[in-house]
């Protein structure tokens, strides 16, 4: 199988602590990868370097057989999305943070995709004049995974959108990530909770800023 | 001018004036009296040089010279501008290029249209209005950038991850800071001569000329304003938002505080 992503050598410290340590991986295309280790491991660091959010402090990322660093980042975070744990909405209404990806592409605005997207997540079409400040914790998470997903990247990599989350809203963000990796989208998904790393096609984990076999 | 009645014992005796600022620091302990007689011997010697080089200059009424005033003017303005954007990279050369630009457009533009004569006791004293004036806003300007970049950097680094631009990532934050640079300009000139009579129409009532005549040099004044500072806050936040990232289009965390 194709590898989407081949992480070799790479260091990152900050100071001179170090956060990641001698990190060396593969990820296949198309996978559903969880991302494990306890608080402070060092796993939404690799994450961070993954999205170009961040660069390592020495070591190599190669996605889709070339170096991140010769990617453009703008191009390469619309192949590469990263999703927040506890995501912001921007401005005033719903509507404005699902036209954004469209803006950032300089693309016309497309409502009809956006209530199908809405759809998707449960969400009816009143949702898109809605206040920011009208929605709930869950509904917000769920929107803001859309602001990544309107325009399907090749790689979500999302940092435990379902931590806080009820059972209900997990669910619904379980079965999206789902559908689209249906779909080919490879998921890098950091996360505590043992039902998602159970379903999921393979486990990363991290302790102390190093790969670890569980 | 006969009204002109500033003496050397008329101003130590206005120095008891001084003295009320000193009593009120030393009776609420406000620690600010070191501050306050730091600043009055400054203003005095300062101004004093001032004096005499303005003499001199208008005396001479050589370009060069002219000339010279403004560049010195232009620098002192960007140096303490740039102080005001504590922890911006570049913010020095950012507020030269915003000052200069600012300055010699506003400047130009009041000599072009006959507004003002390019003769020193009318560059000199006008540059340092425009100066000064696109100084404080640049400050402003600097300040709101670090603060709202400090309370949006979630947003920042959300909109970055979605695939925008630098500059997508932070026009909101680029726009609330031309504004705050603008602002305190756009408020003042709403309470002209209601509230305040400025220095440059108060100057002239005080020099003997005719009020009605005085307001047209504020009129103009007002415009002058309006424009460098409007000129300053933009080149300055367009110049300054860029440091805040890197060039991997990264937010810079070690400059948020």
């Amino acid at each position: 199988m194709e590898k989407i992503f081949q992480v070799k050598h790479l260091f990152y410290k900050v100071n001179e602590t170090t956060i990641l340590k001698d990190i060396n991986l593969d990820i296949q295309k198309g996978k559903y990868i969880t991302v494990v280790g306890p608080s402070g491991s060092g796993k939404s660091t690799l994450m961070r370097i993954l999205a170009s959010m961040i660069s390592s402090t020495s070591g190599d990322v190669i996605f889709d057989g070339k170096s991140i660093e010769t990617y453009d980042p703008i191009l390469y975070r619309q192949k590469v999305s990263y999703a927040f744990q506890q995501p912001t909405l921007f401005g005033k209404t719903v509507r404005e943070n699902l036209a954004f990806p469209f803006e950032v592409r300089k693309k016309e605005v497309d409502e009809a995709k956006i209530i199908d997207y809405l759809k998707m997540v449960n969400l009816d079409e009143t949702y898109i004049d809605k206040s920011v400040n009208d929605v709930s914790g869950g509904e917000k998470q769920r929107i803001a995974l859309l602001r990544n997903l309107l325009f399907p990247p090749e790689v979500l990599i999302t940092d435990e959108v379902t931590a806080g989350l009820d059972a209900e809203n997990k669910e619904i963000v379980h079965k999206m990530l789902n559908q689209f990796n249906q779909r080919g989208l490879t998921i890098l998904r950091v996360t505590h909770d043992e039902t998602e790393i159970e379903v999921a096609d393979d486990k990363i984990s991290i302790r102390k800023g190093e790969l670890v076999n569980d | 001018m006969t009204n002109l009645t500033v003496s050397n014992s008329t101003l130590a005796l206005g120095f008891v004036l001084v003295l009320v600022a000193l009593v009120i620091g030393y009776v609420e302990k406000l620690h600010i009296n070191k501050d306050i007689l730091i600043g009055v011997v400054r203003a005095i010697v300062q101004l004093s040089i001032v004096g005499y080089v303005l003499k001199f200059v208008i005396k001479a009424d050589d370009i060069w010279l002219t000339g010279a005033c403004f560049v010195i003017i232009v620098i002192n303005a960007s140096w303490n501008a740039g102080k005001r954007g504590n922890g911006i990279p570049k913010a020095f050369q950012s507020s030269l290029l915003a000052i200069s630009v600012g300055t010699v457009i506003t400047l130009g533009t009041l000599v072009w249209t006959g507004s003002i004569k390019f003769v020193p006791e009318q560059i000199v004293p006008v540059t340092g209005m425009i100066a000064s004036n696109i100084m404080v806003a640049i400050g402003l300007c600097y300040r709101n950038m670090m603060q709202t970049f400090t309370d949006r950097h979630q947003q920042v680094l959300e909109k970055l991850a979605l695939g925008a631009d630098i500059k997508m990532a932070c026009l909101d934050i680029l726009r609330d800071s031309i504004r705050s640079g603008m602002q305190p300009t756009i408020d003042s000139i709403k309470t002209l001569g209601l509230v305040s009579l400025p220095g440059m129409m108060s100057g002239l009532i005080f020099a003997g000329v005719d009020p009605v005549k005085a307001i047209k040099y504020q009129i103009i004044v007002t415009f002058m304003l309006l424009a460098s500072t409007g000129l300053g806050s933009i080149i300055s936040c367009y110049l300054a938002y860029k440091q805040f990232f890197n060039e991997r289009k990264q937010l810079r965390n070690e400059l948020i505080s």
